[in-house]
């Protein structure tokens, strides 16, 4: 993974876009993964008794996407100091969200050379389900 | 003009704000590592290859971003769904059935790495009251502290949950 330098970086700019089918399958490898094993994500008769429509997608799975879309960008040479975002929306299982970062801001604060990102999750109809930002610390060319 | 509700928020809840809870213990295993970024799809192989970690600066795998170790798994001790050991913060009866998890936020202060062992301790941060779109709705801020076993505060998880 190339080393992603603070001076490269420009207020605008896109960060690559992740996709992530939510399929049932990988609910269920994140219930392993993470160690919630919340019916209502992989059960669709106990999520219909919950009043859901069916299985949805955790929160904290779509979070996880989030850092995996600035893990990417940032490379290992960039580390990452907040990853935060709020659940505005369900996103069901079996539809492909679309994970999408832009750089708000650029800034140097004591002596660290940070970005802020502004991040989310969006449907393939363009609604951000999961707004959320992300500050990140970067190596300088100095 | 609309009159507000009466608050839902007790002298018992608001004296539990900041009390934080006793430490439980928490591994990352290079298992669970691969485990975790198996399932949000991580192609970076340091995530995965020791060697490749070692290679890009790292003592071991790093924990994929969210991932803040595994609480031991304790069944006298632990929720069956929900892994984590049940005393962590104090719960309270309020009159609202339903509830939201409204959002994850956490702060890093150091890499984690697999063969870590931490120390996790809860407190809640605030209560709030609002009346939104929902009706109103009680949010409570939760802070989970992640220490290294020199006491170290290496990561610090803050989770709102909205009860209405």
């Amino acid at each position: 993974m190339a080393t992603r330098y603070w001076e490269d970086v420009t207020v605008g700019d896109e960060v690559p876009e992740l996709r992530k089918p939510c399929i049932s399958q990988q609910l269920v490898l994140w219930a392993a993964g993470s160690g919630d094993f919340y019916q209502i994500h992989y059960d669709k008769d106990f999520a219909q008794s919950t009043g859901l429509p069916g299985v949805i997608v955790h929160g904290a799975f779509k979070h996880a996407f989030l850092g995996h879309l600035v893990h990417d960008w940032a490379g290992n040479t960039g580390f990452i100091k907040t990853l935060s975002c709020s659940y505005r929306g369900m996103d069901p299982v079996n539809k492909e969200i679309r994970i999408r970062g832009v750089v708000k801001s650029k800034r140097v604060e004591d002596g660290e050379h940070l970005v802020d990102l502004e991040i989310w999750t969006e449907t393939q109809e363009g609604q951000r389900t999961t707004p959320g930002s992300a500050v990140v610390r970067l190596p300088s060319k100095g | 003009m609309t009159i507000p509700a009466p608050s839902v928020i007790t002298g018992e809840m608001r004296a539990a704000v900041g009390v934080e809870s006793e430490p439980y213990p928490v591994e990352v295993t290079t298992s669970h590592v691969r485990l975790f970024a198996r399932a949000v799809g991580h192609t970076d192989p340091v995530y995965y290859d020791e060697d490749a970690a070692r290679a890009a600066g790292y003592r071991n795998l790093p924990a994929p971003p969210g991932y803040l170790g595994t609480p031991i798994f304790d069944p006298t001790k632990c929720d069956p769904t929900f892994g984590a050991p049940r005393r962590g913060v104090r719960s309270f009866h309020v009159p609202y059935r339903r509830v939201l998890n409204g959002g994850t936020e956490i702060e890093y202060h150091d890499t984690i790495c697999a063969g870590d062992r931490l120390m996790m301790s809860s407190r809640i941060a605030s209560f709030d009251e609002k009346v939104g779109s929902l009706g109103p709705m009680l949010i409570t801020v939760t802070e989970t502290l992640y220490r290294d076993e020199a006491g170290k505060l290496v990561a610090l998880m803050r989770g709102t949950m909205i009860q209405y």
